[in-house]
């Protein structure tokens, strides 16, 4: 209470002090306000000149040596040391990127029921349980290095999917089995908070008109904190979508287009920690590895971008 | 108008609805004592008293909302058509069907005005179109929004004004047909303007014979809409009585200190 008063005592001071010309506070204000922008200024520089180096490069796969858009986005091959028989590299890039999005789209598929269970389930159902046990746990869980989550499918997933359907037990679905674990977290704490964020007199409405805790769940909860669960959804999705290490443990690495579920295939992120080291700069086959960040990099931008809109169409709705 | 009904109310006895000793601990707490209080159809009934002294407690023990609150006891008999609603085997969702409850704060939810009201009903079990239909735009004839929203149906009720969506939570509460509607400060977040046109609302259904029970901190609204008040004070049922007595002729000092604003 007393410190309140005597923050505005002194505030009061400063501002008359600021009338007459003779704050002594205003150098450090200053400098609070050069050093607090040089930060600001160094961490756009840093996003921009990223974007620009990476786009730089990837685009030089198109421009400098001549690679027809067509045969990266659209060719099934990928060996950049060999030509075509139309005489242009095989980079075709479709086998990647068709083995991005399986995996995110599965692993998001996987987890999803999974994650909006456990929501409902500690803000519905035991809140208690959730606030004390549940939501540290998640937290924990949400700050596992990706390594863990590889070994443990490399340990256990691989080998069971190698019993269970035969082959090498390498593949889409291992990858995103494992991815699914990796971002169950991330999903079920975001979709824990898009639900606690309803407000409760929503429930109590909805329990004023005789209706059932499941048809409030599902008529009123639910539906209102749609925006909260899909940006969840994206935020999961942007993380599997950027995943390398532990996909490329257990996807099996093979530059093929995907054969099926259970056979090697390889990502976007597989192939460029794989390949990245041993290229030489400049080359043809650096190059097109590069544009396959470019790639990354625009999806990763594009899910942000999402994420934004539903705030922004959530926010609007909330008026 | 109000005189007429007023003459019906006192002559013609029916109580749909009566408490006998109802008490309310929060955790061991004691937040209402034995409160014994009847309601009739056709009349509106104002509880009125200072912050704090129980009168949404009492309120929520009518639907059995305070069921919903963790540690929340209620004692003594709620007797709603002859049946005692305050024991374990009670069906709460056929009574909160029954009885039903409009909020301080307007809380449509995230859905388009039709849905708002259609919701409940189709949650028990109305499937047919036309019934939906037909149900809908009659709780809102009832809740006076029809002729503002009827062009809009399908917007977001969240489209609407304050006012105009608290008369949308009195339509999905009427839709269920209940024969008590309680009210918590249903004008409290609104402006004059939007208060007149519930108050005209609640009005017009007691007139079509539900039992209305209204908290209100605003007395020249209880002098305006109910036939009854209540006093309460510090978790006591104070005075009971027809309204023209309550604020004419208070008996009890506590009440009559309240009405000429000593405390609260
Ligand atoms: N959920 C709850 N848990 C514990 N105590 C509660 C709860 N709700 C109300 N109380 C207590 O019960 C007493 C009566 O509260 P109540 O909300 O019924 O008052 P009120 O008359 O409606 O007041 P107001 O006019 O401010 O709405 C208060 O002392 C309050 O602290
Ligand atoms: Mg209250």
């Amino acid at each position: 209470m007393t410190a309140i008063g005597e923050k505005t005592v002194s505030n009061k001071s400063e501002s008359t002090a600021e009338v007459v010309g003779v704050s002594p506070k205003r150098g450090i204000e200053r400098r609070g306000q050069i050093i607090t922008g040089l930060c600001v200024t160094l961490v756009v520089v840093l996003v921009v000149t990223l974007i620009f180096m990476v786009c730089s490069r990837g685009l030089a796969t198109f421009t400098k040596d001549g690679i027809p858009l067509g045969s990266f986005f659209g060719g099934t091959t990928w060996n950049p040391h060999q030509n075509g028989a139309d005489g242009v590299p095989l980079v075709g890039a479709l086998p990647m990127i068709v083995g991005s999005f399986s995996v995110t789209l599965l692993s998001c598929l996987i987890a999803l029921p999974f994650a909006l269970g456990a929501s409902i389930f500690v803000v519905e159902i035991a809140p208690g349980f959730g606030s004390k046990i549940f939501r540290p746990l998640t937290e924990v869980l949400v700050g596992i290095p990706s390594v863990v989550f590889g070994l443990v499918g490399l340990g256990i997933i691989v080998p069971w999917m190698r019993g269970l359907v035969g082959g090498t037990g390498y593949g889409i679905l291992s990858a995103s089995i494992v991815l699914a674990f990796m971002i169950l977290p991330t999903i079920t704490s975001l979709s824990t908070d898009a639900l606690a964020a309803v407000p409760n007199s929503y429930r109590d409405g909805s329990y004023g008109l005789g209706c059932t805790r499941w048809q409030t769940i599902v008529g009123v909860v639910l539906p209102s904190a749609l925006p909260g669960i899909l940006t969840a959804i994206i935020m999961g999705m942007s993380r599997a979508f950027g995943e390398a290490l532990a996909v490329q443990m257990v996807i099996g690495n093979a530059a093929q287009m995907p054969q099926g579920l259970f056979t090697p295939a390889s990502t976007l992120t597989s192939v460029l920690t794989m390949g990245m080291g041993n290229e030489a700069m400049g080359t043809l086959p650096n190059d097109v590895l590069w544009a396959l960040a470019m790639v990354l990099l625009i999806m990763s931008l594009v899910f942000i971008l999402i994420v934004h809109l539903i705030g922004r169409k959530g926010a609007a709705k909330n008026d | 108008m109000t005189d007429t009904t007023k003459l019906t109310s006192s002559t013609v006895q029916n109580p749909v609805l009566h408490t006998h000793d109802v008490t309310v601990d929060y955790s061991g707490k004691r937040a209402l004592n034995e409160t014994s209080l009847s309601f009739e159809s056709g009349t509106v009934t104002a509880l009125i008293g200072p912050s704090g002294c129980g009168k949404s407690t009492f309120l929520r023990c009518i639907n059995l909302m305070n069921r919903e609150i963790p540690g929340c006891v209620v004692g003594g008999k709620i007797v709603y058509h002859d049946i005692n609603v305050n024991t374990k085997g009670i069906d709460t969702l056929w009574l909160r069907k029954r009885v039903g409850m409009v909020f301080q704060q307007p809380n449509p939810f995230r859905k388009s005005i039709y849905e708002n009201v259609a919701f409940a009903l189709k949650s028990h079990g109305m499937t047919k179109k036309e019934e939906l239909d037909e149900r809908v735009e009659k709780s809102l004839r009832a809740a006076a929004l029809w002729d503002e929203v009827k062009d809009k149906l399908r917007d977001s009720a969240y489209a609407l004004s304050g006012g105009q969506q608290q008369r949308l939570c009195i339509a999905r509460t009427l839709a269920l047909q209940p024969d008590v509607v309680l009210m918590d400060e249903p004008c409290s977040a609104l402006d004059p303007i939007a208060t007149f046109a519930i108050e005209e609302t609640i009005s017009s259904i007691a007139r079509n014979g539900i039992c209305v029970v209204i908290v209100t901190h605003n007395m020249e609204q209880a002098t305006r809409v109910s036939n009854k008040t209540a006093f309460f004070y510090l978790g006591h049922m104070v005075e009971f009585g027809d309204t023209a007595q309550i604020f004419g002729a208070p008996k009890d000092q506590r009440l009559n200190d309240y009405l000429n604003g000593r405390f609260g």
